[in-house]
């Protein structure tokens, strides 16, 4: 049987996670903003209709959203990911291989399902995701990840279909793609979007009826891939196992700015002790630690100071007290006293690191040999008690406790953590 | 004390299950026990009480109209969202904006919510101006130590 590959997402997921828990908040404007409630990431419908754009800073639209009725929310992550999770466990009732592409996307492979069923069973998720979890979702079905993708476009742009289209069927592969503009394809940036403007390229159809060789010296391989991918010959597999990890970052914006040492080493230390946890959920390690802090570009007139440095460690390591100890001694190496008593005002400090390996595979150090045997359960000691207790319950001195953190990022209209925290659960009346 | 490595114990099998160990048999030195080839494991609390993760979602209650069904001011209620609600479901409903606990009452195409509460009327789903149900709630659960219900 042909194949057949689903991509199914969350119609404004955040939103929409926010809308489950408040009835107040069905058919009213709903946004959410970024970390430190920077930008509009997220807009329900009625958001859109108003003209609030993808990534409007906050402080221009929040006379409107005062003005328009518009409720705001912080990011609750913690709630976006434990609705992530529940609707992928419903996706893993309907497909046997499921990817899960983002937070809200993942890719489902059809192929057992015979071409007549495939509309009906999309719509039967779909349901039974809505009814269970209370998420409203689009499905878009195609032969290959990129017609997939652009499917769920038109199941969304289209009311008509009622939030599923399927190109694996001929006639609606026909109809669609000379109806689509090739901008809408997945991996058509702004750049490649004015290269296939310039071969002539209009809808969707024109961009696959493209001879793929000047394409690809155009576009390289990607631009290439996609004209395959359109005319149904599957260049992209489904991800089943997350790829290894190769680097991994803990970046923060400073709630405010920040000037005096001990507030950027305490920073620091908090997110090199996060990258800890991070690595060891992975069973990964690393022997270089990278280590940044800078003045914000918004700051017009104030002196300007960027600083990254890299520490080097004998061996590999995923102990938070070592990392962190990386981590001041980024910050020792390279802190200095402003010159002329006007001190720098530090938006932004983060740790790196870029050359992820294994830790049970990473060879040993012949000299500074750092002792796994005991950091290994202490480490394990501290994750399960944050595990049971709630993040943050046990963390190393020197990264301060969460809530005496007066540089934390901003999350200061947060909902409830509704799904995962029993002092927060929602309320109904009796 | 509980010893961190416990802890970690604890923590990982705390996360998923709880089990509840029945009684069982000590080994016998003597003639073999006719219970064993009738142990069944331990009582697997959370899969018996939630059999659909994804749909089951916690509420608190808050107010007295349910007294006549068994939920109580504070107690929790365990919604399963995948139930379909039916005659005499307990459900969490939005009325006006506002969820609340009720007790489904369907006669030929009337839907009713209402209190469980003898002092109470019971009014209709169509007099509020828009209601909708959340969910059906599976069990509610109930402390019997006192402020127990928020310390874990």
């Amino acid at each position: 049987m042909s194949r057949a590959i689903a991509l199914i997402d969350g119609n404004s997921f955040y939103c929409s996670c926010e809308r489950v828990f408040d009835p107040k908040l069905a058919r009213v404007p709903v946004i959410v903003l970024s970390n430190n409630d920077g930008c509009a990431i997220a807009r329900t419908a009625e958001a859109k209709a108003l003209g609030i754009k993808m990534g409007d800073p906050f402080f221009k639209i929040r006379e409107q959203c005062r003005r328009d009725g518009v409720r705001v929310f912080s990011s609750n992550y913690t709630l976006y990911g434990d609705m992530s999770a529940r609707t992928n466990a419903v996706y893993r009732d309907f497909a046997p291989r499921v990817e899960i592409y983002s937070i809200d996307e993942s890719f489902l492979d059809l192929s057992d399902v015979h071409p007549d069923l495939r509309i009906e069973l999309a719509r039967d998720l779909r349901a039974t995701v809505r009814a269970w979890t209370g998420i409203p979702t689009c499905v878009g079905i195609g032969p290959t990840k990129t017609l997939a993708k652009l499917a769920n476009h038109i199941a969304k742009s289209q009311p008509t279909l009622d939030g599923v289209c399927d190109l694996t069927d001929p006639v609606a592969y026909d109809h669609w793609l000379c109806r689509i503009a090739a901008t809408e394809v997945w991996g058509i940036g702004r750049a490649s979007a004015a290269k296939i403007t310039a071969m002539g390229v209009d809808t969707v159809a024109d961009l696959r009826d493209l001879d793929p060789r000047p394409v690809r010296k155009a576009m390289t391989v990607v631009g290439e891939r996609i004209i395959h991918e359109l005319r149904g010959l599957s260049c992209l597999p489904l991800e089943l196992v997350p790829a290894l990890r190769k680097g991994c970052a803990v970046t923060r914006s400073f709630s405010r700015r920040v000037e005096d040492r001990p507030t950027v080493e305490q920073a620091v230390a908090a997110h090199a002790s996060r990258l800890g946890e991070k690595l060891r959920r992975e069973g990964l390690g690393t022997d270089q630690l990278t280590v940044f802090y800078h003045t914000s570009t918004h700051d017009r007139g104030d002196p300007m100071r960027s600083v990254s440095t890299t520490v080097t460690l004998p061996e590999a390591t995923n102990d938070s007290l070592v990392l962190i100890q990386a981590a001041q001694l980024g910050v020792a190496r390279t802190w200095r006293e402003a010159p002329g008593g006007r001190p720098w005002r530090y938006s932004k400090a983060g740790v790196i690191t870029t050359d992820l390996m294994p830790l049970a595979a990473s060879p040993r150090a012949l000299i500074g040999q750092l002792d796994r045997e005991r950091s290994g359960p202490l480490m394990a000691a501290m994750d399960a008690c944050n595990s049971r207790f709630g993040r943050g319950t046990v963390v190393p001195a020197r990264a301060g406790l969460a809530d005496k953190r007066t540089w934390s990022t901003k999350f200061e209209m947060r909902s409830p953590r509704y799904t995962t925290q029993v002092s927060e659960l929602p309320t109904a009346h009796a | 004390m509980v010893g961190l490595f416990q802890v970690e114990e604890l923590a990982r099998d705390g996360d998923t299950l709880v089990r509840v160990a029945i009684m069982g048999q000590a080994l016998c030195a003597g003639f073999p026990s006719p219970a064993d080839d009738f142990l069944e494991g331990s009582l697997e609390l959370p899969r018996w009480l939630v059999p659909n993760p994804p749909a089951t979602f916690a509420w608190n209650i808050s107010g007295d109209s349910m007294r006549a069904a068994g939920i109580f001011d504070r107690d929790l209620a365990v919604v399963d969202r995948s139930l379909k609600p039916g005659n005499g479901s307990v459900v969490v409903a939005a009325i006006d904006g506002e969820m609340s606990v009720k007790r489904l009452r369907i006669e030929g195409t009337r839907a009713q919510l209402a209190f469980e509460n003898p002092d109470l009327p019971a009014f209709s789903l169509d007099e509020a101006a828009e209601g909708e149900i959340w969910g059906v709630v599976r069990f509610s659960i109930r402390w019997h130590i006192a402020r127990a219900g928020l310390v874990r």
